[in-house]
């Protein structure tokens, strides 16, 4: 990058990973979540706020430190508490960092009908246009992660940017500026990976988390946002992360065979029509017989 | 006075037969009218090479808006309609025999097609699918107007009903461009039937024989 920005290659008497260390800001960007160094302090939602310059919403109390039910409009980025017990009685407390998860493969973007509404960057953020957006909400449907959300008084819907304006600058998103223990981190998507599993392969030389691994689903063409999950293999107890999700088939039947099909028999309707036509005319009316009783 | 009652009544020209009443054409057309906006605005969300008809009706946005509204209008015409003309679309036998001959209709060979009432079977057919179509999309329309509501674990529930809507409305599409054809091409005078009211004899002789003797007092 000719004129980027300071990155910090090293912190002094600082025990964690250095945020963006060894990484290139180049194309093909990602959003690393480990989840296992996560504290749940929601500097990341705080950061998203004032970057996004929107005010901080009413919380709700349900007895856990779930501070609210779900992302909104104007809620790009939520910390999702769940405390969950597992197949062995262990009981654990999983925090995850819930926002746009950027598939390679959009579904909010197959879905959308209106022009410039949802563009997808070469460098694999895909980003709401609201000037184009006419609030049809087609990409609530598209989405296998529940992420885009209505605005019911501009009648828009929004969802996170990845920080698309600070990426575009040279930036890191503003949840990464702010993560404090580095289990945020943003590169590459190639040396997110490389991160990614270091860090699912220490977990399961080191710790008792045999099954960490690295979430990517492929079901959506792979992710630009992974996560480091502590067992792999159940991704839905962190907070709805669904195992193995894709485009809803019903979308693709819907975007794909039925629209060319459709298509193609609304044409052929006119044109058979108008063959009839040619083919065999209009009914001539039939002079009608001297009625036996009528007058005419 | 009798200039008033004419202009308002219209008194039918010597020879002609009262096809629809005042109130029928104006359902008609109020039913016919609201299906067009639901249809050209649905099209454009339909298909990206349609889209210019959403600017053509003030923007996308505000067809995305009134698209739901409007219908509801259309689905009321409807039950109107329903209300009006439902006793005399009941298929009847004279119906099933000429749907069985629909090929005679089709290529005028008047010689083998079954005589009809008021409607033929074809009318019919069409009049049934457009009520049945219009409570599928209302259905599924709703679900499409308020995506957010439904929870997550029935998000499967958003594409079940975007292709019900989909289906049922290419179902009706079908059906209008024939309505549409016949009414403007095929079947000459049916425009001045649903916007004068009025057919000669001769054209309900021709087109509707069974009601012709009906209304004419000869069976």
């Amino acid at each position: 990058m000719a004129n980027g920005p300071l990155q910090i290659k090293a912190i002094s008497g600082h025990a964690g990973t250095v945020p963006g260390k060894n990484t290139s800001r180049d194309y093909d960007v990602c959003k690393l979540i480990d989840v296992t160094t996560c504290i749940g302090c929601k500097a990341c939602e705080v950061a998203c706020l004032e970057w996004n310059g929107y005010p901080f919403r009413e919380t709700v109390f349900d007895n856990t430190y779930q501070t609210m039910p779900d992302l909104a409009w104007n809620y790009y980025n939520l910390i999702r508490f769940n405390e969950v017990t597992d197949d062995e009685g262990n009981f654990s407390w999983l925090m995850r960092k819930d926002q746009c998860m950027h598939c390679a493969d959009p579904g909010c973007l197959r879905a959308c009908p209106a022009d410039g509404a949802i563009v997808q960057y070469t460098n694999g953020i895909v980003d709401f246009q609201q000037d184009n957006c006419i609030g049809c909400q087609y990409c609530v449907t598209g989405c296998p992660f529940n992420i885009p959300k209505f605005n019911p008084t501009t009648k828009k819907v929004h969802k996170c940017t990845l920080c698309s304006d600070r990426v575009g600058a040279g930036l890191e998103p503003a949840c990464i500026k702010a993560c404090p223990t580095g289990c945020l981190h943003f590169g590459t998507k190639d040396d997110m990976k490389d991160l990614a599993e270091t860090r699912a392969a220490q977990l399961r030389e080191h710790t008792s988390h045999k099954d960490a691994g690295v979430y990517d689903p492929q079901g959506v063409g792979g992710t630009h946002v992974m996560y480091v999950l502590h067992d792999i293999n159940h991704p839905e107890r962190y907070g709805g992360l669904p195992k193995d999700p894709h485009v809803p088939w019903m979308v693709r039947i819907w975007k794909g065979p039925l629209k060319w099909v459709g298509s193609l028999a609304m044409a052929a309707g006119v044109v058979g029509v108008a063959a009839h036509y040619l083919r065999f005319g209009p009914k001539e009316v039939e002079p009608e017989p001297a009625p036996k009783g009528g007058q005419k | 006075m009798s200039t008033t009652a004419a202009t308002v009544h219209h008194t039918p020209h010597a020879g002609e037969i009262e096809r629809y009443t005042f109130t029928e054409r104006i359902m008609h057309w109020f039913t016919g009218g609201t299906y067009l906006y639901c249809l050209a605005t649905g099209l454009a969300f339909y298909s990206p090479h349609l889209f210019w008809l959403a600017y053509m009706l003030g923007g996308a946005p505000s067809s995305r808006f009134w698209h739901p509204i409007v219908a509801i209008v259309f689905v009321i015409g409807t039950l109107w309609m329903h209300s009006m003309w439902g006793r005399d679309m009941e298929m009847t036998d004279v119906d099933k025999q000429w749907l069985d001959r629909t090929e005679a209709y089709i290529t005028n060979d008047e010689e083998h097609t079954p005589l009809s009432d008021r409607f033929n079977g074809g009318q019919k057919l069409y009049y049934w699918l457009m009520v049945y179509g219009a409570l599928l999309l209302l259905l599924s329309g709703v679900f499409l107007w308020f995506p957010e509501y439904i929870p997550r674990q029935y998000a499967w529930v958003r594409g079940v009903m975007i292709l019900t809507h989909e289906v049922a409305a290419l179902a009706t599409i079908g059906g209008f461009i024939i309505h549409v054809y016949m009414s403007v091409f095929m079947v000459p005078y049916s425009m001045t039937a649903i916007t004068t009211g009025y057919v000669t004899r001769a054209w309900a002789w021709t087109h509707h024989r069974l009601w012709y003797l009906r209304v004419t007092g000869q069976k």
